[in-house]
């Protein structure tokens, strides 16, 4: 750790003095993390069929160390003094003397492990949020065709996550960020028989690709520009100030750049396209990736990179694309919960939602209220996709027209599915109220702090009002949610049922989770969140408020009752349940986010088919071209070839086989008469020997 | 007496032996050649032993043991011919072509 470090320490802290603890023996071994649900989720393919759990008992096992080694390293950065440590192992030495500024140097490639609070805090969500899906799975997936299979890669999707959160390096986190999109891949398309499933696969993995060319480039302009893929070296570059370094000169392209990748990931507007489409995933992948996994790792990247983007003279001007991308997205896809039949999809766009909340949150600075969110959003969100799990396999439909009334039926899921709920739309005191109350406090603390150049503080009031409409429209598509759900009259056909314990108690567990999670960060009351997560960095506008700002919780809170009011009138209250809800039309309004604004149609429409369609043709031309010619000209020379080979074997081969065939014919013909089987015969010969060679011993 | 005129016997009876062995057609009588076959051999043995005057008289045991092993020969070999005898009703060496494949 060097002095630069513990001058961030003292300021992050906000004048607090922070002792800081290198982890002792528990951070040499976070390795182990990363690597055992990696090479897990090997062992899984080739042992899982054969083993008594079929796989399922070695992929939550691995789960369950993560979660037990993030919840022991949560609890002693969270209770004791923070922990920075960073391992590293040496694989290779890449560049040329033309690279970068330092010219002459040569980049190492390194595989480490972070432990800090932002990767301790993953750690601790990835680990406790996925043991607890893992056991969901177990049965929800059970009877599944693809069982093994499925663990091998959900273990595969989590080990990426982890490779990617514990990377101290770009390069080991655009490997994890890999890994996280090819299960990713494999999960969505999990029931690849319909098409429509291994579309969406494609479509994730596609739009993801898209974004990760704008990831590569940042990180390539990072890396070379610094000499280093380490984040502590960067962060020593941007820790000496702006001027003139080449670091600061790409910063603003660099900082797009990245932005971009991590608008892949994090599904960010206009982006967001393959998030809704990846519920074509069983459920448990759903609530994996919407809370722990692949969706915050966008967020996590800019919280990585954070004072990258924080910091006077670097990327600190690419934080008004930021924030009206999170801010976009916030709005635009929360509307679009509002008119979805399917109950996951609902949740979808409910996600990119929340996350169009932690991105502004990171573009107006706050790196502590952008992460709390990503923390308590992974318990209620994990919560409220594993409880649509648990009604879609009660009524096997993802449809809410088929549902209706089930609070009867499954009293458990629907009062966990309550409070994740609850929780989402920012009720006091559960967890996404403390969440989104920073969120709002920082934003407003942000606006009022704005330059010109980082959009002015017109802008920052602007993204504050967006917000508190989207705290609106949260709890109101919530309510629609629930009271489609599990209030009213049993619509559909299946006869629904409380599913078994292995799926409530997980359900159990995470409310207990989106409860208490928010009291870790009480503006005024508790701030270990604050200390713990955020110690690591120097964030000029980061604020946690040393009381709680009581007019603007009351006015988010204002903002989520008047949703479940509006909610409520619309769908709760109405007896006839779908005559009011047919009616709610609005014309204009309502095409427009039943074709999602039309950015699918404009993306199939406008790129996929024009471009599809000439490189169709260019492959066709080509295959009738160059590649039938290049097949035709081996066909004819192997067809010369082998008319001499014809003729080799016929002649000589044969030839030779033939003769040495004749010659053990012709002696066995000889040899034949003298085996007569009468025993004085061969005596004869004996003795006609035996005279020949006492003759031949006496005369030689 | 010279050792030439034992040997001169055991050759004499060696070949009588192997004649018989070769032309007798009858089983029984191809083993009474081969018994004069050993008993020329012993003959050989014997004459030596007291030509060089072996002072651990190896040729005369030597002899014993010949004489031992041929007893048990003749023992199964008369005791095959026996069952051969019973089963085909003649004991002709000629008529025994089972050793042709």
């Amino acid at each position: 750790m060097n002095a630069w470090f513990a001058d961030l320490m003292v300021l992050a802290a906000e004048g607090k003095e922070i002792e800081l603890s290198d982890g002792g023996v528990l951070a040499d071994f976070v390795w182990l993390i990363p690597v055992v649900p990696m090479v897990m989720a090997f062992v899984i393919v080739f042992f899982g069929k054969r083993s008594p759990l079929k796989g399922w008992g070695m992929a939550a096992g691995t789960m369950g160390f993560v979660a037990l080694y993030g919840t022991v390293l949560f609890l002693m950065n969270t209770f004791g003094d923070p922990i920075y440590h960073e391992g590293t192992v040496h694989l290779a030495d890449i560049g040329s003397q033309t690279l970068g500024a330092h010219i002459g140097d040569l980049m190492a490639i390194e595989w480490g492990w972070m432990v800090d609070g932002l990767s301790i805090m993953m750690y601790f969500v990835v680990g406790v949020v996925g043991l607890l899906v893992f056991i969901y799975a177990k049965g929800y997936m059970h009877g599944d065709i693809r069982y093994t299979w499925f663990f091998a890669s959900f273990t595969l999707f989590a080990g990426g996550m982890l490779v990617l959160v514990s990377a101290p390096n770009l390069i080991q986190l655009i490997v994890g960020w890999e890994l996280v999109g090819v299960a990713s891949y494999l999960l969505i398309g999990h029931y690849w028989e319909e098409h429509e499933n291994s579309s969406a696969a494609i479509k994730a993995f596609l739009t993801n690709k898209v974004a990760d060319v704008g990831l590569f480039i940042g990180a390539i302009m990072v890396g070379t520009s610094v000499g280093s893929f380490r984040f502590s070296e960067i962060m020593a570059v941007i820790g000496e100030g702006g001027g003139d370094s080449a670091l600061s000169r790409f910063a603003f392209w660099a900082g797009i750049a990245l932005f971009i990748g991590a608008m892949g990931k994090s599904a960010q507007f206009p982006l967001h396209v393959w998030l809704p489409d990846a519920m074509a995933g069983p459920t448990p992948v759903s609530a994996l990736m919407h809370a722990a996994t692949m969706v915050t790792a966008g967020v996590y990247l800019i919280g990585r990179m954070f004072p990258f983007y924080n910091y006077d003279g670097f990327a600190d001007e690419t934080r008004w694309v930021i924030i009206i991308i999170g801010a976009l997205t916030l709005l635009l896809t929360g509307l679009i919960a509002l008119v979805q039949d399917d109950i996951k999809k609902v949740l979808a766009y409910s996600t990119l939602s929340q996350l169009g909340y932690m991105v502004v949150a990171m573009g107006a600075g706050a790196y502590t209220a952008g992460l709390f969110h990503l923390f308590t959003h992974a318990f209620f969100k994990a919560l409220l996709f594993l409880g649509a799990g648990s009604v879609i396999h009660a009524v096997h439909s993802n449809n809410m027209s088929d549902m209706g009334g089930l609070r009867k039926y499954m009293p458990q899921t629907y009062w966990t599915f309550l409070i994740g709920s609850a929780a989402l739309a920012g009720i006091f005191p559960l967890a996404g109220f403390w969440s989104k109350d920073e969120i709002l406090a920082s934003v407003s603390y942000a606006g009022s702090n704005y330059t010109t150049a980082q959009g002015g503080a017109a802008l920052g009031n602007f993204v504050l009002v967006i917000a508190i409409l989207g705290a609106f429209v949260t709890a109101f598509y919530m309510t629609r949610a629930v009271s489609l759900t599990f209030f009213g009259e049993y619509k559909g056909k299946a006869h629904p049922h409380e599913s078994p314990k292995v799926m409530t108690y997980p359900l159990i567990g995470l409310a207990a989770g989106s409860v208490v999670m928010g009291f870790l960060n009480m503006p005024g009351i508790t701030s270990f969140f604050t200390d713990s997560v955020g110690a690591r960095i120097l964030a000029p506008l980061d604020h946690h408020p040393e009381s709680i700002d009581v007019v603007l919780a009351l006015i988010g809170t204002a903002a989520a009752v008047g949703g479940i009011a509006v909610g409520y009138r619309l769908w709760f209250a109405d007896k006839e349940t779908q005559k009011l809800r047919d009616t709610f039309h609005i014309p204009v309004l309502y095409p427009l986010l039943e074709r999602k604004y039309y950015i699918d149609d404009f993306y199939m429409d406008g790129i996929v088919r024009p471009v599809r369609g000439p490189v169709a043709n260019a492959m066709n031309w080509f295959n009738g071209h160059v590649l039938d010619f290049v097949v035709n000209g081996a066909g004819f020379l192997a067809r010369g070839v082998g008319k001499y080979v014809y003729a080799f074997d016929q002649r000589g081969l044969d030839g030779a086989i033939n003769a040495s065939a004749g010659a053990t014919g012709a002696s066995g013909g000889f040899l034949r008469v003298f085996q007569t089987g009468r025993v004085q015969q061969y005596a004869v010969m004996i003795f006609a020997g035996t005279v020949l060679l006492v003759a031949g011993f006496i005369i030689f | 007496m010279t050792i030439v005129q034992f040997l001169v016997l055991g050759a004499a009876m060696f070949s009588f032996g192997v004649y018989g062995v070769l032309t007798r057609r009858n089983a029984v009588l191809v083993l009474l050649s081969v018994e004069l076959m050993l008993a020329a051999v012993n003959i050989n043995l014997v004459a030596f032993d007291r030509f060089l005057a072996d002072q651990l008289a190896g040729g005369q045991v030597f002899a014993l043991f010949v004489i031992a092993v041929a007893a048990a020969e003749v023992g199964i070999g008369l005791a095959i011919v026996l069952l051969i005898f019973r089963n085909r009703r003649n004991a002709n060496v000629d008529d025994l072509d089972l050793m042709k494949l």
